[in-house]
């Protein structure tokens, strides 16, 4: 499910070619993009940071931090920072917010408990000065789980038919098993060159 | 945000600018801005390095970062994880480790930490250990615990070292979890790496020291052998020595175990093994001569070393056996000699200090001839150490005094700072008190020097001297003329001095008074103030002669501090100020400010102490005499002698706390209970202290005084009085009972029933010692004083204590019993004594000045016998001393 956002304003764009950092081109032709990727505690983002990079699972703790990692994928080389999600952490986000051009919005799609919280805490990003470039990719994750919410109910709990002057994406996905993860990265992709161009 | 810049390196190396630090002058306004660098998308890891280092040179040389550009710093560092540069991810490591944000914000790194911390990268892996221990707390701790344990046995030596070290930090934080290493940490004992090894012997070391037995094991194991590394085996040659220590108490006799290693360890590959051993040796308790024969040996070796260090490791260490062993020493003697040439100058000035220590007297001629060439090439700092040396040998070989006091004045005349110089005259002045021929030949060079002295203080401390012993010598006159001439050329504050000393010649010597009081009256007319008064009033004293003018020069019997509060506290009136009503008990400086609370009882007793000793001040012991005075029952007994300090009745955090302060009068005595009701059911009425005398006979009851009522917390008195025979040190001790009326009282209401019923409560025992009949005072001049007092009315006798632990002991025990001042700090006997000689002095009641002179003398099974002196005007109040410590 995508949807480009038709009120897009030329504006916009026009600063967007000012920006050096957006996705600037290198010697050899490879663009290069600042990726967040931000989520409740417990949503799935290690596991799914290091299924991109490395293309496996691996055994993983709470993230205390940060973990930050290259991945290369069509051509771009997207600089990837899982910041933790624990609420002790959140606060930090914004440190990492600057020069960012996407971020991957993590939701466990069965924790349907926590649907208001991860709601809040993504229209919290959304409402960013700093992220205001920014394109977003929602990630509906742990698919492989019994009791998960589809694509749809997540757009429904997360609000994201109201988000205005964004282009943004859902995809379902299951890090476990490596689904949708590079679907949403082709997207992401594609986003990327089209605005750089 | 201008900042100065670092204070410039004065070192005569340093005088080329070349030599500075790349950094120097940078500002941290600047370095700030070009942090911003860490935040660009495109790093560049060069450039990001050299700032970093900026940061750390900049924290180095003491700047501050508000917490502020400590966080925003922090977090734009945070960002070079990114990087994979090896050489800038070491600088990130340090930069976090030193700029410290605080604990919420530094747990960002954890993740990333971690992740280094099982790197492949070895320096990640050693760097991102010591970092993530920095910056930890107890419950990450428990997460990363199994890597850290991990990290101890592993291959690579520099991951291995950091994760020791780590250990030994967490071990002051987090024992227990370190603790648990120990199989890990006995295996990187033997670990071939010099450094793990060392590390690891550290930790382990570190790990038991609480436990003597397993540090004794652990000695024993490792003595015999298995210990390559030479740093470690300088560890375990200190820790050999504290189990010797600690075992030596019991096994006196026989062969000292480990010594056999020790010995061993001198002939050793690396010097440095050779050299700790050495000095352990030297170092041991109770030394031998023939234990340190070996010792002194390899030291002697190491003197005609070619490296500098070792020849000034092995001076420094002779130079302290000197002082204990100087025979052992002596076989040194030639090669020291050729030292005092060394280039270096620590090392010479250390040869010569030992010299000086272990020559006879027939070799101080010619040591004295090579110091004068030598003196003049050597700092301040050091030349100082040869003149303390000097004066001690002077003191040991006083038939010498002339070489070396000609020595002195020849260095006084020479350039130098006043340090140096104030360490000359006191020299000097310490000779001339000690060596009485000494006297008018360190007069004169003193004279001289003050022609022409640059230091202020020094010519004033060298004025009183003159004004007080001049007048003693053979031809005082010829010191006029010094004198005057200060008055003529100095400022005004040495010119002040030179009037009191002139006063002093004129009062001490008749024959010069009328000569003297033509020079003083041109002084009348200074232009300062000081000057002119002191002129002004000595020209009237001397003019009077007589009885007033004893008075003044024979300073003031009351210590100081009382007479400056009471001055404070006299008003300008009618009234003329009497200075026979200054207190003259000496109060104990609170000492609470400059103790380092070492332990939390020190700490507390320090308090209590404090406490205590507040009730004794002036204001205080006023207070008292006001109370007192107040009481119609009290106010004829005459003059209150002394308060005591407050004696507690009662335990801590009883229902009644009760304590006592003694009022001691010619002929009466007053308790003064001080009572408090902590319990808040209950107000007290009736209160009073019922106090049994029948072990205290010469004590007769002649008044009480009750409380009439207590509630809670508020503090009241009771009192009781007896009268005991005048001018007899009575003694006895009381027992006391608290006896009230109890009513109960409703703590919400504040209500209180009407009927009450009688209860009592026992107090502890008080008595009144022969100390309470003693008060304190200080004088300035002990020998003076003993001196001034017939020798006729000396009573001079012998004691055995007994077995005591130490001397300090001893001495402690029998000042307490008299309960007087210790002078010239003679109440602290230095450790290992065997014998000392500690002076107290006080008064009597009914007002005779007494001092005591104690020698003590300990034998090897700690018996201590005691020689009591005692001196005082009043023959029967020497007799009364030795009564009070032949009864105690």
């Amino acid at each position: 499910m995508v949807n480009s956002d038709r009120k897009w304003s030329p504006r916009v764009s026009e600063t967007v070619r000012h920006r050096s950092c957006l996705a600037s081109y290198r010697l050899f032709g490879d663009k290069e993009a600042r990726i967040l990727v931000l989520g409740l505690d417990n949503a799935g983002k290690t596991t799914i940071l290091y299924r991109l990079q490395v293309g496996e699972v691996v055994a993983t703790i709470p993230t205390v931090g940060f973990n930050v990692e290259t991945v290369q994928y069509n051509n771009i080389k997207f600089q990837v920072w899982d910041l933790g999600g624990q609420t002790s952490i959140r606060p930090y986000w914004r440190c990492y917010f600057p020069n960012t051009q996407a971020v991957i919005y993590v939701v466990d799609s069965s924790d349907t408990d926590r649907m208001g919280t991860a709601k809040e805490e993504f229209h919290a990003i959304l409402e960013e000065e700093e992220l205001k470039d920014a394109v977003v990719l929602i990630y509906a994750n742990k698919q492989d789980l019994p009791g998960a919410l589809d694509d749809a109910s997540v757009t429904e709990a997360l609000n994201l038919h109201k988000i205005k002057n964004r282009q943004w994406a859902i995809f379902k996905t299951s890090a476990v098993k490596g689904e949708g993860l590079f679907e949403g990265l082709d997207w992401l992709s594609d986003t990327l060159k089209s605005r750089g161009r | 945000m201008a900042q100065l810049p670092p204070v410039k390196i004065k070192d005569d190396d340093r005088e080329d600018d070349s030599d500075l630090s790349p950094f120097f002058g940078i500002e941290k306004g600047a370095v700030l801005q070009e942090a911003r660098v860490f935040n660009e998308p495109q790093l560049d890891a060069r450039r990001c390095a050299q700032v970093i280092t900026k940061l750390l040179y900049l924290l180095n040389q003491g700047e501050t970062f508000t917490k502020m550009e400590a966080t925003e710093v922090f977090f734009a560092v945070t960002k070079l994880f990114q990087s994979k540069d090896i050489g800038l991810r070491r600088m990130v490591y340090l930069i976090i480790k030193e700029i410290s944000p605080s604990a919420d914000e530094v747990i960002i790194v954890t993740s990333s930490l971690m992740k280094d911390m099982n790197s492949r990268t070895d320096l990640y892996r050693a760097n991102a250990i010591r970092v993530l221990c920095r910056i930890t707390d107890g419950g990450l701790l428990g997460q990363i615990e199994r890597y850290l344990k991990q990290a101890v046995v592993d291959k690579n030596p520099v991951v291995s070292s950091a994760a020791l070290v780590s250990g030994f930090h967490l071990l002051q934080s987090n024992p227990d979890i370190v603790k648990r290493w120990s199989n890990e940490v006995q295996e990187a004992v033997q670990s071939k790496a010099s450094l793990v090894q060392f590390h690891a012997l550290a930790l382990l070391h570190q790990i038991r020291q609480n436990d003597r037995l397993a540090v004794s094991k652990l000695v024993t194991s490792l003595t015999r052998g298995a210990v390559r590394s030479p740093l470690a085996q300088c560890l375990l040659i200190r820790y050999t020595c504290q189990v010797i220590e600690e075992t030596s108490g019991n096994a006196q006799a026989g062969d000292r175990p480990f010594y056999d290693y020790l010995e061993g360890c001198l002939r050793h590959k690396a010097e440095m093994v050779i050299y700790e051993a050495a000095k352990a040796i030297t170092e041991m308790t109770g030394v031998t001569s023939r234990e340190l024969t070996p010792a002194i040996t390899v030291l002697q070796l190491f003197l005609s070393s070619s490296k500098p260090v070792l020849r000034f490791a092995a001076v420094r260490t002779l130079n302290k056996v000197a002082m204990t062993h100087p025979a052992a020493v002596m076989n040194c003697n030639i090669d020291m000699e050729s030292l005092i040439s060394d280039q270096n100058r620590s090392i010479a000035t250390l040869a010569i200090t030992t010299l000086l220590k272990t020559g006879n007297e027939s070799s101080v001629d010619r040591l004295m001839k090579q110091i004068t060439n030598f003196m003049s090439d050597i700092a301040d700092e050091f030349k100082i150490v040869v003149v303390e040396a000097i004066r001690s040998l002077c003191l040991k070989f006083p038939q010498k005094y002339r070489v070396l006091m000609n020595f002195l004045s020849n260095i006084l005349r020479e350039e130098g700072g006043f340090d140096y110089k104030m360490a000359i005259v006191d020299s000097i002045l310490i000779l001339i008190r000690e060596i009485p021929e000494a006297k008018e030949s360190g007069l004169s060079h003193l004279c001289e020097f003050i022609e022409d002295c640059e230091f202020t203080y020094l010519s004033t401390q060298i004025l009183h001297l003159l004004g007080n012993e001049g007048p003693k010598t053979a031809d005082p006159s010829k010191y006029i003329r010094y004198i005057y001439n200060r008055v003529v050329l100095e400022n005004a504050t040495v010119r002040a001095s030179a009037v009191s000393a002139l006063a002093k010649f004129g009062a001490a010597v008749e024959s010069l008074q009328p000569r003297i009081l033509v020079l003083i009256r041109r002084c009348l007319y200074d232009n300062d103030d000081e000057v002119r008064d002191r002129a002004t009033l000595y020209y009237n004293y001397l003019k009077k002669g007589g009885e007033e003018q004893k008075h003044l020069f024979d300073g003031l019997d009351v210590p100081l501090v009382n007479m400056e509060q009471s001055l404070q506290s006299y008003e300008a009136s009618e009234r003329r100020f009497d200075i026979s009503a200054v207190s003259r008990e000496t109060k104990h400086q609170p000492m609470l400010e400059k103790k380092t609370p070492a332990s939390k009882k020190a700490a507390k007793e320090a308090t209590q102490k404090g406490i205590a000793n507040g009730h004794l001040t002036t204001s205080a012991s006023d207070a008292y005499e006001k109370l007192l005075n107040s009481i119609p029952e009290f106010a004829g007994f005459g003059k209150l002698f002394k308060s005591s300090p407050l004696v507690e009745l009662t335990e801590a955090e009883t229902e009644y706390a009760v304590n006592c302060v003694k009022h001691i009068y010619p002929e009466y005595v007053v308790l003064q209970f001080n009572c408090t009701n902590t319990i808040k059911e209950q107000l007290l009425e009736d209160v009073s202290v019922v106090v049994d005398t029948s072990e205290a006979e010469e004590f007769d009851q002649v008044a009480s005084r009750k409380l009439g009522s207590m509630p809670y917390g508020a503090p009241g008195q009771a009192f009781v009085a007896f009268q005991k025979p005048e001018g007899v040190l009575s003694v006895g001790k009381f027992s006391n009972i608290l006896k009230f009326r109890v009513k109960e009282v409703d703590p919400n209401t504040g209500d209180c029933e009407d009927e009450g019923y009688d209860d009592e409560y026992q107090l502890e025992d008080l008595e009144v010692t022969a100390a309470d009949y003693i008060l304190k005072t200080v004088i300035t001049n002990f020998r003076g004083a003993w001196e001034a007092i017939d020798a006729e009315n000396e009573k001079v006798d012998e004691y055995v204590i007994g077995v005591r632990e130490s001397l300090q002991e001893a001495v402690q025990a029998v000042t307490t019993i008299l309960g007087m001042q210790p002078c010239e700090g003679t109440e602290s006997v230095p450790s290992n004594a065997r014998s000392h000689t500690c002076l107290l002095s006080g008064q009597f009641i009914g007002g005779a000045q007494v001092l005591v002179r104690l020698q003590f003398g300990i034998d090897a099974q700690k018996q201590v016998a005691m020689k009591l002196t005692v001196r005082s005007d009043d023959p029967s109040v020497c007799d009364q001393v030795h009564e009070i410590i032949g009864s105690a």
